[in-house]
């Protein structure tokens, strides 16, 4: 296996409304890649498309996971493969417990793989010491999922999610948005500590702060629903240093 | 599968005094079919009784006591004038277009014409209506007021004012509104009178695309009065109906909205302040809001402060049909009890039938803070000052919610009165 | 491990979609031949050997049920009931007990095999002599009722030797007639309603309880309600009497087979709580619910009601209807003492053309009395769902307490939920409040779910049990992890 994701061509739509006009991207095993550009250039529908979320008409390309058609699979069973969105804005679950439904996650990703359950028990140990890490308080556990989480909460409570579901492709739509910088140092170094041969991740950001602590294998600048520079690091900050729209007259 | 087999139990009181009143006035109210059919209506089910899941809590019982036909002619509307004039000046109204019904007949030498909006007048109800309360209008009206404003046209103020002269008279005002498109007025309706007597009036207003109304009403009826009426409000697209009844007179009283938003984007408020005092009185505000269409909007606050031996009701159902989708409805329900033998009885139905629909209300029925009125009191302000003040708060966030800056200064002088007054 | 346990597991491991509880046992019956009148009634009192004074308050019962209407103010639509064109009276034959398991008609064992009744207490249940005697500490005492009896009742030594009474209604009429006698009809007189008054004519049988001062029921009581035979209604009649500082906590399971044609379930429930007892009641109430077509189906017209007669009395009502075709049902309490407590926690579940009208009524007669409403209404399908309720506060009620939650979840764009609260308030010293939402599930919550790897039934599933969470958490844990998969299995096929 060369690759963990090969996206090719990769249009999708709102409606009648374009958002990916084509997107070509490679990421291989153990690499962690940036998306980076402008707001509505479509990083967060790149995001969404390859997590299988339905509002989004892929209408043309492709997207291959492994061997596995991306785009034909629900996206209960993307996530038993593997893939593991960080929402921008996680949603909010009135009633259900945060660590019930991470068990229950867990537990419907283990059983799709033939894995064994794993008990509450032996669970909660897991998410406790997972939240420490992330300096998560005992009782972000205990409280609804999102419902009443501060912004960093939530983010931080996404990046917990990741730690325990260990996916092998995770893709982080602007985790570093609305956090402060001891928050963010906190989730970068999350994400950080997942870095293996068999982890890949796709990070979008806005900014250069997170990358500087994550320090990408490559980065990709995407404008109008196409990527149009990749680079390495050094194409952040020179991001950081002069903006986008050099980039981007420089592309069209 | 719905095999519907509800069947009517006998719900009804007989109507016989009131056919009997119509039989006698046939002649002078002038034969129509509209008025046979609803003499049918109320031969067949009657008035309906406590066991009437409409009337379980305001008692009709009384309505077959106001028989007697209205007055008219020049005397009544001296004795009118006196009455109106003198409340028209204190509240700094005399100079506003008016149309004024005296004893449910309207009166031309009372009435002020606006430029802006045609007045004509209407003869009989064109539709029985369902109800006992429409019904009884419909038999016995004497008519009343075709209001409408033309496309377009930004009608400004006008009054529409009820006076009774008592003497056990029964009033049926039929009226109705039209505003065309992108029409808008604001209608500041007021009851007055004196002595017993039964107001029983039937409004019903049509409002074209992009139209608003605003429509305060002062039911300020007498002591002894049985006051009902029934607004009927229909909602075009992106309409809005800003409706507000402030209730303070009667025995027995009713304020029922039945407002349909057919147009998508239509927005309803229907809120409400209700101010009783007086032994055995009964203060209703009953209100049927449906959403028919797409994205409507519906608002609702209604507070009611009790004091003495009288009851508050609040009966307000929410509707929203499986195509009003996108339906926002919310009620909120507050009943403040001043005194021990005060009581407020509070129905909030949603009926739902849309499922991408955020409806919802609420109801809280209790006395006033004890702890907020040791505060007060133990910096000094007397307890009777201290509860006034958290009576006005209470009502305050109710009456500000009329945006019509003039009529708003009205309510809160009349609610003054009231407090005044105890 | 509890017998409802037991059921738990035979709902989740139970995997293609319907209903599960739909089979039928074929037992020898006795059989009242069908139709009601007053022989029917004297029928069923002398099948019961029943003393006089019952004959007599059965037989005024339906002089009153005769002279009724049924009632239609619900929001319930149904064919008419022909109360002529059903049996009154089913039991299945009995015979001197069985001296082992084997001697059980096997069929009897299968349903409770079926059922998920686990097999020492299925010998308890088939009377099998001194099954109770052997080494058994389950923490549930089970009393099984087959169609219109009682077959069977486990633990009654153990909670004799604690002064419990735990037994078949019929018994107790026979060895605790003064009991029975005294309260029977006294929270719900036979003329309370048309079909209170048509269950206490023709009740055949249902569990009666009662904990003698300072006793703490030392384990958790149970019923199955269980409707068999064809054409039969069922009647069952429930009185729980709890004395000064006792305290029980009574579950009811049911289940009926699948059937095409509808079968009418009239139960009574009645609670007495007198000073500082406590009295739980909980329900999982899974009558058949009829086809997708809405073919079939319980017709579930119950009168539940609870008397708090003495100070701090507390009597909680918690209740997970996801069966039935028709349910009319409004678990009720009369507050009289000063300081007594009501509660009702309630989820209701419709889905495919079931229709629930379901509430409460908390009438606060005494000082200081305190409810708690909280109604969760989940329509799916075509069905429809009402919450009707009413709180009263009478003007004694000095600083009387109500608050009041109704949510409606709505799943799809066929289905109807609505909230129908009555707030009478007359004393000023009192505070009533009240709120109710409707709500969906959002597709970006299923989508924020599944994309963590769960299905969308399971997704649909959390996102329900989240929305009743208040009330599950009420029930006794074996039942909430019941109700859960009940609930999950009430909704499948409703979204996507």
């Amino acid at each position: 296996m060369s690759h963990i994701l090969t996206v090719s061509g990769l249009k999708a739509a709102i409606g009648d409304t374009p958002i990916l006009r084509g997107i070509d991207l490679v990421v291989p095993p153990g690499e962690i890649h940036a998306v980076m550009g402008p707001n509505g250039s479509g990083k967060s529908t790149l995001s969404y498309v390859l997590a299988g979320r339905a509002d989004y008409e892929v209408t043309g390309g492709s997207a291959t996971y492994g061997e596995a058609d991306l785009l034909e699979m629900e996206p209960e069973a993307r996530a038993a493969a593997g893939i593991f969105l960080a929402f921008q804005a996680p949603v909010e679950l009135p009633g259900v417990n945060n660590a019930n439904f991470l068990r229950t996650a867990l537990n419907a990703q283990r059983r799709a793989r033939g894995q064994d359950e794993i008990d509450a028990v032996a669970f909660l140990k897991l998410a406790r010491e997972a939240g420490k890490r992330l300096s998560m308080p005992d009782d972000m556990l205990k409280r609804a999922v999102n419902v009443g989480f501060s912004g960093g909460e939530k983010k931080r409570n996404e990046v917990l999610q990741m730690a325990l579901l260990k996916p092998s492709l995770a893709i982080l739509d602007e985790t570093d948005s609305g956090l402060d910088v001891d928050a963010l140092r906190i989730v970068a170094e999350g994400v950080r500590a997942l870095r293996a041969p068999d982890f890949s991740a796709l990070v979008i950001t806005h900014h250069q702060r997170l990358l500087e602590i994550l320090v990408p294998d490559r980065v990709h600048v995407m404008s109008k629903g196409r990527i149009i520079r990749s680079g390495d690091a050094q194409l952040a900050r020179e991001i950081e240093r002069e903006g986008y729209s050099a980039l981007i007259q420089e592309a069209a | 599968m719905s095999h519907d087999r509800r069947i009517t139990p006998r719900l009804g009181s007989d109507a016989g005094a009131l056919i009997a009143a119509f039989d006698a006035q046939r002649e002078a109210l002038g034969a129509a079919p509209v008025r046979e059919a609803a003499r049918g209506f109320l031969a067949e089910h009657g008035i309906p009784t406590r066991r009437s899941e409409a009337f379980r809590y305001t008692d009709l019982a009384a309505l077959a006591r106001f028989i007697a036909p209205g007055a008219q002619g020049a005397q009544a509307e001296a004795r009118a004038g006196a009455i109106l004039h003198p409340f028209l000046a204190a509240q700094g109204l005399a100079d506003v277009a008016r149309v004024v019904v005296v004893d449910g007949l309207v009166s031309a030498g009372l009435s002020v014409p606006s430029a802006e909006v045609a007045t004509t007048l209407v003869e009989d109800a064109d539709e029985p209506g369902e109800g006992a309360l429409l019904a009884l209008n419909a038999m016995l009206t004497r008519g009343g007021v075709s209001l409408s404003v033309e496309a377009g046209v930004a009608a400004g103020r006008m009054l529409l004012v009820h006076v009774a002269l008592g003497g056990a008279a029964a009033a049926h005002p039929r009226h109705s509104l039209s505003l065309a498109e992108g029409a808008s007025l604001e209608l500041l309706e007021i009851d007055l009178g004196e002595d017993a007597y039964l107001h029983n009036s039937v409004f019903d207003i049509t409002l074209a695309e992009d139209s608003a109304l605003t429509h305060v009403r002062i039911q300020n009826a007498a002591d002894e009065a049985l006051s009902f009426a029934t607004v009927r409000p229909v909602l075009q697209a992106r309409a809005r109906y800003e409706g507000f009844c402030l209730a303070l007179g009667g025995t027995t009283a009713r304020h029922e909205v039945r407002a349909r938003l057919e147009g998508e984007a239509a927005i309803a408020h229907v809120n409400a302040a209700q101010l009783g005092r007086r032994d055995g009185q009964v203060l209703d505000l009953t209100s049927e809001i449906a959403h028919l269409a797409f994205d409507t909007r519906s608002l609702q606050t209604v507070k009611t402060v009790l004091d003495g031996r009288a009851r508050g009701v609040f009966s307000g159902r929410i509707h929203v049909a499986r195509e009003a989708q996108k339906t926002d409805g919310y009620q909120l329900n507050q009943a403040l009890l001043l005194s021990d033998s005060a009581e407020m009885d509070a129905r909030p139905e949603l009926e739902i039938y849309a499922d991408d629909v955020k409806c919802s209300h609420g109801v809280t029925i209790g006395a006033l803070d004890e702890e907020q009125l040791f505060y007060m009191r133990s910096r000094g302000v007397p307890a009777a000052e201290a509860e006034a003040l958290l009576v006005r708060a209470f009502l305050a966030d109710v009456l500000s919610l009329v945006e019509a800056e003039a009529s708003r200064g009205v309510l809160e002088r009349v609610v003054d009165a009231w407090w005044a007054q105890a | 491990m509890a017998a409802t346990i037991e059921t738990i597991e035979a709902v989740g491991a139970a995997t293609q979609s319907g209903y599960k509880w739909g089979f039928e046992t074929d037992i020898e019956m006795d059989v009242a031949p069908k139709g009601l009148d007053e022989a029917t009634v004297r029928l069923i009192s002398e099948r019961k050997g029943e003393p006089g004074w019952l004959l007599d308050w059965r037989l005024k019962a339906f002089a009153q049920w005769q002279a009724m209407e049924e009632p239609h103010w619900a929001k319930l639509g149904y064919p008419p009931i022909d109360y002529q064109d059903a049996h009154y009276y089913a039991a299945p034959k009995r015979k001197p007990g069985p001296k082992s398991l084997d001697e059980v008609d096997p069929e009897l064992l299968r349903t409770y095999e079926k059922l998920g009744i686990p097999i020492r207490e299925q010998a308890i249940l088939a009377g099998v002599e001194g099954a109770e005697d052997v080494e058994a500490r389950l923490p549930v005492a089970v009393d099984a009722v087959f169609d219109s009896v009682s077959v069977a009742t486990t633990f009654k030594k153990t909670l004799a030797e604690a002064g419990v009474i735990f037994c078949p209604i019929s018994d107790a009429v026979r060895e605790h007639p003064e009991l029975v006698q005294r309260y029977l009809g006294s929270v719900v007189p036979a003329g309370d309603n048309f079909f209170a008054a048509l269950n206490s004519a023709v009740f055949t049988d249902g569990s009666f309880v009662f904990v003698p001062k300072g006793v703490r029921c030392p384990m958790e009581l149970s019923t199955y309600f269980r409707i068999n035979a064809r054409n039969t209604g069922q009647f069952e009649r429930t009185l729980i009497i709890a004395e000064e500082r006792a305290s029980v906590s009574y579950l009811e399971g049911c289940t009926a087979p699948q059937r095409d044609e509808n079968q009418l379930h009239a139960a009574v429930v009645e609670l007495v709580a007198m000073d500082d007892a406590t009295i739980k009641y909980s329900t999982v109430q899974n009558w058949y619910p009829g086809d997708s077509e809405g073919r079939g189906g319980i017709y579930n017209f119950v009168t539940k009601r609870g008397a708090c007669r003495g100070a701090r009395a507390k009597i909680s009502w918690t209740q997970v209807e996801t069966g039935s075709a028709i349910t009319w049902k409004y678990p009720s309490c009369i507050l009289q003492g000063d300081g007594s407590v009501g509660e009702f926690y309630s989820v209701a579940v419709t889905n495919n053309r079931q229709q629930a009208d379901t509430g409460t009524k908390m009438i606060h007669i005494g000082a200081g009395t305190s409810s708690t409403i909280v109604a969760k209404t989940i329509s799916a399908g075509r069905s429809d769902s009402t919450y009707r309720g009413l709180v009263r506060i009478l003007p004694k009620a000095e600083g009387a307490r109500n608050f009041t939650q109704c949510d409606s979840l709505l799943i799809g764009d066929q289905c109807g939920a609505h909230t129908v609260p009555y707030v009478e308030n007359r004393n000023r010293r009192a505070r009533v409040e009240h709120e109710a939402t409707t709500s969906k599930i959002a597709d970006d919550q299923l989508f924020y779910c599944r994309s963590r790897g769960l299905s969308q039934e399971d997704a649909v599933g959390l996102i329900v049990n989240g929305f009743c969470r208040d009330v599950l958490k009420e029930l006794p844990m074996e039942f909430a992890v019941e109700a859960q998969k009940l609930l999950a299995i009430s909704l499948e096929g409703s979204v996507g």
